[in-house]
C-alpha cells in the first residue's frame, strides 16, 4: 500500500495502541526554551519525578532575552530569574542549554535544524506552537502545552490522535520579489486560518522544491496559522547537503545509515491525502496582511477589503483604500519565520545604499548567535547600520514583545514575524505580516509599498 | 484533578471568532503568575477598559453572566500559541467547560490535560446553544459528561479517553508511567533499527 510521509514516520514511531484513533508515541527529539520549559521542569520537580531521557532534549534562551545590542541576559529582574531557573533546573536534569553568547543560542526553530538536532523521520516537540517549523526537514514536529510537555519529560512519549492528511501543492514559477512567505500567507488567505484544523499538512510540488532548505523552514513555520498543527516537506538531497556535518547530525557510518532511511521516507506515489489543495505561484504578487488574522492577506498591489470592520477599526485603515501607501512607524525584521540568513541577505539587498526613512525605527533580529556571526562576516550588519536600522542580539524580541520589546499602541509596524493578532507585539499595536525584503522596502520607503518597484 | 460529571451552571455567550490565546491572556501573565491568581488577567485586553475600570460592555462584566462556568462560543475559540497558561486563566476564572463549532488544537488538548471540557458541536446547533445563553432570562445548562448530553437534549461526543480522564479525574502521566515496560520494548528495538536517533 502506498503511505504518505506523515503516514510513515507516525507508523514507525507508535508504542502503543490506546484505542480509539489515539496512539502513544515515541518523542525522538524535544526541544526547550526558557519561557515554557522552564515550567515543565518545575512541575517535573513538585511532582517528585525523574527525566527519563535527558539526552534526547536540548534547550535554548530565546523568548525572554534581551535583544539590545551587547545585552546578555534579560530586560527585567524577572526574566533573570526566569533565565538562571532555566538554567539552574536543565543542569540538575542534565540537559544541554545553549546558552546566550553561546554558539547555538537562538530561537529554538532556528538553531533545532541549524544544529542538525531537527532529523528527517522524527518525531520532533517543544512547548512552543511554532514546532510545526522543523517539518521542514522531513520530520514529524509539533507544539504542545506544559502538561504534555511535563508528559514527554516523564515518559518521552506523546498520547495523539492521528490526524487527518492534507496536502498543498505549490506550483509555477513564483515571480521577482514572491518568497516562502508569499506563498504560504497566499495559502492561509485562500483556505482561511481554520483551513487546516485536525490535519497534518505536506507542502509539495515544484515552488517548494525550489525553495532553500530557509524558504520551507518559513513554508512550515505558518502551519499553524492554517490551524494545522503539523506542516512538513519531503527531504531530498537539499535537506541531506544541509544537515552534513552539522553538531547534532549523525556522522560516519551512521550518517549514511541514517541516509538510507531517510530516502524511503518521501510519500509514495499512489498515495492519498484526505483533502488537497493548490496555489499558482505564477500568479502571486508580494503579499502583505492588513487585519488581525494572518488570513487578513492580499497582494501588496491591492486594495483593502471592508469585510472585517472590527478589523479595519483596530487597524486604523479604511475599506477600498490600496494598501500600499499606508505610513509605517516601525519595522521588525526577524523571528522564527524570517531571521535566517538567506532572509537578512534578502533584506540587506533592498537596503544597500539607502536610508530608513526618518519617522521609521527598523530592527533587525538575527534568529540565532550563529546567523548574527556569519551576517557580520558577510558585512550585513554594515548595510543595515549605514542605513540606519538597529542590528540587534539573537532573541524572540518583537515577534511576540515578552522580553518587552514591544510596538508603541496605535504604531504600525511591518513585521516579517508570523502573528498579527490583536495586541500580539503590544498593546494596541498594529502589525502587517511580509517577507524580509517588503519590510526592507517598508522601512526606506516609510510606507507600505511594492518592493517590485525598488531596482536592485 | 477534579472529577467532572454534570455541570450546572450559567452559560455565557461569546460569539466571537478566532479568539486566539494572546486575547486569552497577555504572554507577560506567563511568567509567574501563579495558576490560581490568573483569573485577575483572563481576557483583560477586552475585559478592562485602558483605565483599568471594568468594560460594561464585555459579557462576563455583566451581572447575569458574571461567574459562567460555561462559555458558548464562536470558531475556531483558542487559536494561535500553545500557551497551556491560557486555559489555567480560564479555569482560575471559573470556566469549566467550552462549547465551539471549533478549536485551536493544542488549546483542546491542553483543555482536557486541566479537567476542562470542551465540546465540539456543529455551527447551527452552537447558534441555538447561543441564542439560548443570550436570552434575557436563560436558564442554567446542565452539561451531563455520563450522558453525553447539555440540557438533556443537545447530545455531543467526547473522545472516549479524554472522557473516561474527566470523569475520573485521572492524570496523562500517571497512566502513561505505567506502561513503561512497553516504552523500554520499543526503544530497544528502535536501536538497532535507527541508532543514530540515540547516539
Ligand atoms: S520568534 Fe515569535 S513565534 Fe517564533 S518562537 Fe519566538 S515568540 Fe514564538
Amino acid at each position: 500500500m502506498s503511505a504518505t510521509l506523515f503516514d510513515k514516520i507516525w507508523d514507525q514511531h507508535v508504542v502503543d495502541d490506546l484505542g480509539d484513533g489515539v496512539q502513544l508515541l515515541h518523542v525522538d527529539r524535544h526541544l526547550m526554551h526558557e519561557l515554557s520549559g522552564q515550567r515543565g521542569l518545575l512541575e517535573m520537580k513538585q511532582r517528585g519525578i525523574r527525566m527519563r531521557d535527558p539526552g534526547l532534549t536540548i534547550g535554548s534562551m530565546d523568548h525572554v532575552v534581551s535583544t539590545v545590542p551587547g545585552a546578555k541576559g534579560g530586560n527585567a529582574p524577572w526574566a533573570d530569574k526566569m533565565i538562571e531557573s532555566f538554567r539552574a533546573q536543565s543542569r540538575e536534569s542534565g540537559v544541554k542549554i545553549y546558552d546566550i553568547g553561546q554558539d547555538g543560542q537562538g530561537i529554538v526553530h532556528v538553531v533545532g535544524p541549524e544544529l542538525g538536532f531537527t532529523l528527517p523521520g522524527t518525531t520532533l516537540l517543544c512547548g512552543d506552537s511554532h514546532t510545526c517549523t522543523h517539518g521542514a526537514l522531513g520530520a514529524l514536529a509539533w507544539g504542545i502545552g506544559t502538561s504534555e510537555l511535563t508528559h514527554v519529560l516523564a515518559t518521552q512519549t506523546i498520547v495523539q490522535q492521528r490526524p487527518k492528511t492534507m496536502r498543498a501543492r505549490f506550483d509555477g514559477k513564483p515571480g521577482r520579489a514572491v518568497t516562502a512567505k508569499d506563498m504560504i500567507l497566499a495559502l492561509i488567505g485562500k483556505i482561511g486560518t481554520a483551513g487546516g484544523v485536525g490535519c497534518a499538512v505536506e507542502y509539495a510540488g515544484e515552488a517548494i522544491r525550489g525553495l532553500d532548505i530557509e524558504g520551507r523552514l518559513t513554508v512550515c513555520n505558518l502551519s499553524i496559522e492554517l490551524g494545522a498543527k503539523i506542516g512538513m516537506i519531503a527531504p531530498d538531497e537539499k535537506t541531506y547537503a544541509y544537515l552534513k556535518g552539522r553538531r547534532h547530525a549523525p556522522k560516519g557510518a551512521l550518517w549514511d545509515q541514517a541516509l538510507a532511511h531517510w530516502k524511503t521516507l518521501p510519500s509514495d506515489a499512489g498515495a492519498k491525502f484526505d483533502i488537497e489543495h493548490s496555489i499558482d505561484c505564477s500568479l502571486l504578487a508580494p503579499q502583505i496582511t492588513w487585519g488581525t488574522s494572518p488570513e487578513d492577506v492580499i497582494g501588496v498591489d491591492g486594495a483593502i477589503p471592508g469585510n472585517k470592520p472590527e478589523a479595519l477599526a483596530y487597524m486604523g485603515l479604511v475599506a477600498g483604500k490600496l494598501i500600499a501607501g499606508m505610513k509605517v512607524d516601525r519595522v521588525f525584521i526577524g523571528s522564527c519565520t524570517n531571521s535566517r540568513l538567506p532572509d537578512l541577505r534578502a533584506a540587506a539587498e533592498v537596503v544597500r545604499g539607502r536610508k530608513a526613512a526618518k519617522h521609521v525605527k527598523a530592527w533587525v533580529v538575527p534568529g540565532s548567535w550563529r546567523i548574527k556571526q556569519d551576517a557580520e562576516a558577510e558585512g550585513l550588519h554594515q548595510v543595515f547600520l549605514d542605513a540606519g536600522f538597529e542590528w540587534r542580539e539573537a532573541g524572540c524580541s518583537m515577534c511576540v514583545g515578552v522580553n518587552g520589546e514591544q510596538v508603541e499602541p496605535l504604531a504600525r509596524c511591518v513585521s516579517t514575524s508570523n502573528r498579527n493578532f490583536v495586541g500580539r507585539q503590544g498593546p494596541q499595536a498594529r502589525t502587517h505580516l511580509a517577507s524580509p525584503a517588503m519590510a526592507a522596502a517598508a522601512a526606506i520607503a516609510g510606507e507600505i509599498v511594492d518592493v517590485r518597484s525598488f531596482s536592485l | 484533578m477534579n472529577k467532572f460529571e454534570t455541570l450546572t451552571a450559567i452559560a455565557a455567550p461569546f460569539p466571537k471568532k478566532n479568539v486566539d490565546t494572546d486575547l486569552i491572556i497577555r504572554i507577560e501573565r506567563c511568567t509567574g503568575t501563579p495558576k490560581e491568581e490568573l483569573g485577575k488577567y483572563t481576557f483583560e485586553m477586552v475585559r478592562f477598559l485602558p483605565g483599568g475600570a471594568e468594560n460594561p460592555e464585555f459579557v462576563l462584566n455583566q451581572p447575569r453572566y458574571r461567574g459562567a462556568k460555561i462559555l458558548v462560543c464562536g470558531e475556531f475559540f483558542g487559536t494561535g500559541s500553545s500557551r497551556e497558561v491560557a486555559v489555567w486563566a480560564l479555569a482560575s476564572m471559573g470556566v469549566r467547560c467550552v462549547i465551539a463549532p471549533s478549536f485551536g488544537q493544542i488549546f483542546f488538548n491542553n483543555c482536557f490535560q486541566n479537567g476542562l471540557l470542551a465540546i465540539v458541536l456543529p455551527e447551527p446547533i452552537v447558534e441555538e446553544l447561543m441564542n439560548k445563553a443570550s436570552n434575557s432570562n436563560a436558564e442554567p445548562f446542565t452539561v451531563d459528561l455520563e450522558r453525553l448530553t447539555i440540557n438533556g437534549t443537545v447530545h455531543f461526543e467526547v473522545a472516549p479517553r479524554n472522557r473516561k480522564m474527566l470523569l475520573e479525574g485521572l492524570d496523562e502521566i500517571g497512566l502513561t508511567l505505567a506502561m513503561e515496560p512497553k516504552i523500554a520494548t520499543f526503544q530497544a528495538a528502535d536501536r538497532q533499527r535507527r541508532p543514530w536517533i540515540y547516539s
